[in-house]
């Protein structure tokens, strides 16, 4: 008479050591399809960089000379409709304006009258009115500056540097 | 199939162990380089994409070479006599 397997053999018919293996390959494999999506995600923002739209040396006109108040603000949108910036009169005759995109995660920045400075509520990063640059936080470029030219009573945006 | 202790299983184990670690490794790169990528794409530089995601396509086929090898030690470990 043949030695008969115990039922719980039956029941669990995958060997301990059997497990082992099976349960090692599935976590590799696992570990294989995370970095075939981190390299999807790498094409993907490889493909979204090659289509996208560039704006060289547009002209457009943003506002009128008196229009915003001293230490006043006023958004509009340049190069493109969805490239948000904005024109901020830090004097009498003084303009200045800069990419509302936060240079650390793209959240949209706001002019800080009381700080006469340039504030992204995301991440506390501060930017200096005068030029752009890093004050405080955890960006580490500059604010894009748009370049302003005056023709009569328009203020002209006329390119943007550090873009 | 025999259910004692056989030590070429233990063997096949150890190997296989040591190539999880190697891709998880390799995995943390590829994080570290998405960020990395991303954070500069959005910021307007994309001159790093195109390096980043060849980089980020020779890690995966690294670790795609090591799965491999890991299916190959699992066959041979459990289902040969």
């Amino acid at each position: 008479m043949s030695e008969r397997e115990p039922l719980w053999r039956e029941e669990f018919s995958v060997s301990k050591a059997g497990e082992r293996y099976v349960n090692r390959r599935q976590l590799t494999k696992f570990l294989t399809l995370a970095s075939l999506g981190m390299f999807a995600g790498n094409v993907w923002i490889l493909v979204r960089s090659w289509f996208r739209r560039v704006h060289p040396g547009t002209r457009q006109v943003i506002a009128r000379v008196g229009e915003v108040p001293v230490g006043g603000v006023k958004l509009f949108a340049y190069p493109a409709e969805d490239d948000r910036c904005i024109l901020v009169r830090t004097g009498a005759n003084d303009y200045v304006a800069y990419s509302q995109k936060c240079t650390h995660l793209s959240c949209a920045v706001y002019y800080s009258r009381e700080n006469d400075r340039i504030e992204c509520p995301c991440h506390q990063g501060y930017f200096s009115i005068r030029d752009g640059s890093v004050l405080q936080g955890p960006p580490t470029r500059p604010l894009p500056r748009v370049m302003l030219e005056r023709s009569g009573d328009d203020l002209i945006a006329a390119g943007m540097t550090g873009d | 199939m025999d259910r004692r202790y056989d030590p070429r299983q233990h063997r096949g184990l150890t190997a296989i162990d040591a190539v999880m670690a190697l891709i998880a490794i390799l995995l943390a790169v590829q994080m570290w380089l998405l960020t990395a990528t991303l954070d500069a794409y959005l910021a307007g530089h994309t001159e790093a994409a195109l390096p980043a995601a060849i980089a980020s396509g020779i890690l995966f086929a690294v670790c795609a070479a090591l799965y491999g090898f890991v299916r190959t030690l699992d066959r041979e470990a459990r289902w040969k006599p």
